[in-house]
């Protein structure tokens, strides 16, 4: 994105200096430590989820990924739905961004507010508005990622 | 059992503050953000990486969308190693199939019930 | 009649006869809400979608100075606004509702003193002898246009800014010497877009902060006055880093003023314990504290000469994403006391 933006003019960067003296700036350490601690504890629910389904419903650990990333999923809307999570992310930042409730945040936040336009083209067609990139970049690097490994296989060399 | 949840709440919460640089330091959108730890995940299974992060950390590695981008690529090379190169293609959403339909389905019934408070 | 390179001069002395301010719940909570006509406590204003609240709120604030100055809708002769939603369609099909011959215009936060300035213009001109100017901006509608999904967990850094819920609407009308104790707009300097090159949407008092600068340079120069004529110089919605910036490139430039003389209405409107990070922004922004507690103090005697600058960024979201800056532009009028 960089590489889009014009060069700046002299006066321009002396006025980025100037505006820098002001501008506050973000509070890097206060921010990880929160985004530490947000992760952190989102991760052991999921754990703990985890393990309930193991116990529980005969899942096992290769298998409980399944219903664990839905029931995260699930919660995530709900807090979504009930307004908590925009604080959470305030708070959080990428602590709770990067989860999957993170993503799954994304795509509710996105559904629950284009309903005004409607089921078909109000929510259908913007729920991927925040998450898309996601799902385009992850695929698309797992296929190359994965034609590059196989291509290695198939020829001996991995 | 507990140690996971310790070795949960920490690695989980280290990927977590990696993304955060990537906000606040590197002054990338959480769009940019996220793609760029789904690739991560992604490149880093291909190395075989990422299976063992998930068995030491368990959930502190599977809750992270880089493990998304882990479970695409071993979806795909799954079916590879039983159809070829074809099954790069098919076998990549076998195993993700449940983090997406999950939040079509659960995003779609929160539009039906929720309304924005704004 | 124009004075110098890009001001106005109002001879006739046109009248603010009447305002109508709105606002919404964060509003009520601020510190401004006695100087508010109609506070609504939540966002949807029984509407069903934020775009319609937002078309509510400018639709009552126009009936609000209707019925302050007891006039219909027909003794109007033009409407004169405009809002930050694509298209302005709030303000659009208020204009449906209300009926006047309507100009929709588009300054992002300028918007306020845009239009004030063209009203008084026709005015003082006899293009019209009553006019309704204003802007409102929504919240939640601006937030899901230029950012992101109210209910999304994206974390605000220290620099952003909160969008008023709100709107502000005047009749200016031709100084008849009828209306007692009724500001008039002396002046007008039309700001031109200046662009610093910043680029972060999520600092946007830093972008505005040279386009004040610059607008306020010139009418100091166009007008032949300089700080110390005004007894207050406030701006559209620099914010806590715009003002202090705009604060420092007006020294730099020589002009001698008071730091307490220099207020930002996005530094007015809100409680220091309300979470608005640097401050308020929209164009409801200055016109709701314009039309509302400005006159209103300097209608006690508090101010007779004040100088308002709204300022506005004039991005989209798309031009964010083609790598462009952000260009910004700065209107000023100049309102005394008779």
């Amino acid at each position: 994105m960089s590489s889009k933006q014009k060069k700046k003019t002299p006066e321009q960067q002396k006025y980025d200096i100037l505006q820098k003296k002001h501008e506050t700036k973000r509070p890097v350490l206060k921010n990880c430590l929160r985004a530490f601690l947000v992760g952190g504890i989102i991760c052991t629910i999921g754990q703990a989820i985890t393990y309930f389904y193991i116990y529980f419903f005969n899942f096992t650990e290769q298998t409980a990924g399944n219903p664990t990333v839905a029931t995260m999923v699930f919660l995530a809307m709900l807090l979504t739905g009930f307004g908590v999570y925009d604080h959470i992310g305030q708070y959080g930042g990428a602590g709770s961004a990067v989860p999957v409730t993170g993503f799954s945040n994304a795509v509710v936040s996105a559904a629950i507010e284009h309903r005004t336009e409607g089921l078909v083209l109000g929510v259908g067609g913007n729920i991927f508005k925040l998450a898309g990139s996601v799902i385009v970049f992850g695929v698309f690097a797992a296929f190359v990622v994965a034609l590059i490994k196989t291509i290695l296989i198939n020829w001996g060399v991995l | 059992m507990l140690p996971m949840f310790f070795w949960a709440f920490v690695v989980g919460g280290i990927i977590c503050v990696i993304g955060q640089l990537l906000f606040d330091v590197g002054k990338l959108t959480p769009g940019h953000t996220l793609s760029l730890m789904v690739v991560i995940g992604a490149v880093l299974d291909g190395f075989g990486l990422y299976e063992p992060l998930i068995d030491f950390a368990g959930a502190g590695a599977t809750i992270p969308i880089t493990s998304f981008g882990n479970s695409l690529v071993h979806g795909a090379l799954n079916e590879a190693e039983r159809h070829g190169i074809v099954g790069v293609l098919t076998g990549m959403f076998e195993v993700t199939s449940s983090g997406i339909s999950a939040a079509i389905i659960f995003g779609f019934l929160g539009a039906l019930v929720f309304k924005p408070k704004g | 009649m124009l004075m110098g390179k890009q001001s106005w001069v109002f001879q006739n002395k046109p009248v603010i006869a009447a305002t109508g301010v709105t606002g919404g719940p964060f509003e009520a909570n601020g510190k401004l809400a006695a100087d508010f006509d109609i506070l609504h406590d939540d966002l949807w204003i029984d509407e069903d979608s934020y775009e319609k609240a937002h078309r509510v709120l400018i639709e009552e604030a126009c009936e609000t100075v209707l019925k302050k100055a007891n006039l219909q809708e027909e003794d109007i002769h033009f409407f004169i606004a405009g809002d930050l939603i694509n298209q302005i369609t709030p303000t659009s099909f208020s204009a449906r509702t209300n009926q006047i011959p309507y100009f929709g215009i588009f300054g992002a936060c300028s918007t306020s003193m845009e239009g004030l300035a063209l009203a008084s213009f026709m005015i003082d001109h006899g293009g019209a002898k009553n006019i309704i100017t204003g802007s409102g901006s929504h919240n939640a509608a601006a937030e899901r246009q230029f950012r992101y999904p109210t209910e999304y967990g994206g974390q605000k850094p220290p620099t952003a800014q909160w969008t008023v819920t709100g709107a502000g609407f005047a009749l200016v009308k031709e100084n008849d010497g009828t209306d007692e104790n009724c500001p008039v707009t002396v002046s007008a300097t039309i700001g031109k877009v200046v662009d610093m090159g910043l680029t972060d949407p999520f600092n946007m008092g830093g972008a505005m902060a040279p386009a004040a600068t610059d607008t306020i340079l010139a009418h100091f120069k166009d007008l032949n006055v300089d700080a110390s004529y005004y007894d207050l110089i406030v701006t559209g919605d620099l914010g806590e880093i715009g003002r202090n910036t705009s604060y420092e490139l007006l020294t730099n430039a020589g002009v001698k003023m008071d730091k307490e003389k220099y207020q930002d209405c996005g530094l007015l409107i809100y409680k220091e314990d309300q979470p608005v990070n640097s401050g308020a922004s929209g164009s409801g922004c200055s016109a709701a504290v314009l039309y509302g507690h400005l006159l209103n103090q300097m209608k006690k005697g508090k101010y007779k000469r004040i100088l308002v600058v709204a300022t506005g960024a004039l991005l989209s979201p798309m031009s964010f994403q083609q790598g462009e800056s952000i260009p910004c532009i700065a209107h000023a009028v100049s309102i005394e006391m008779p």
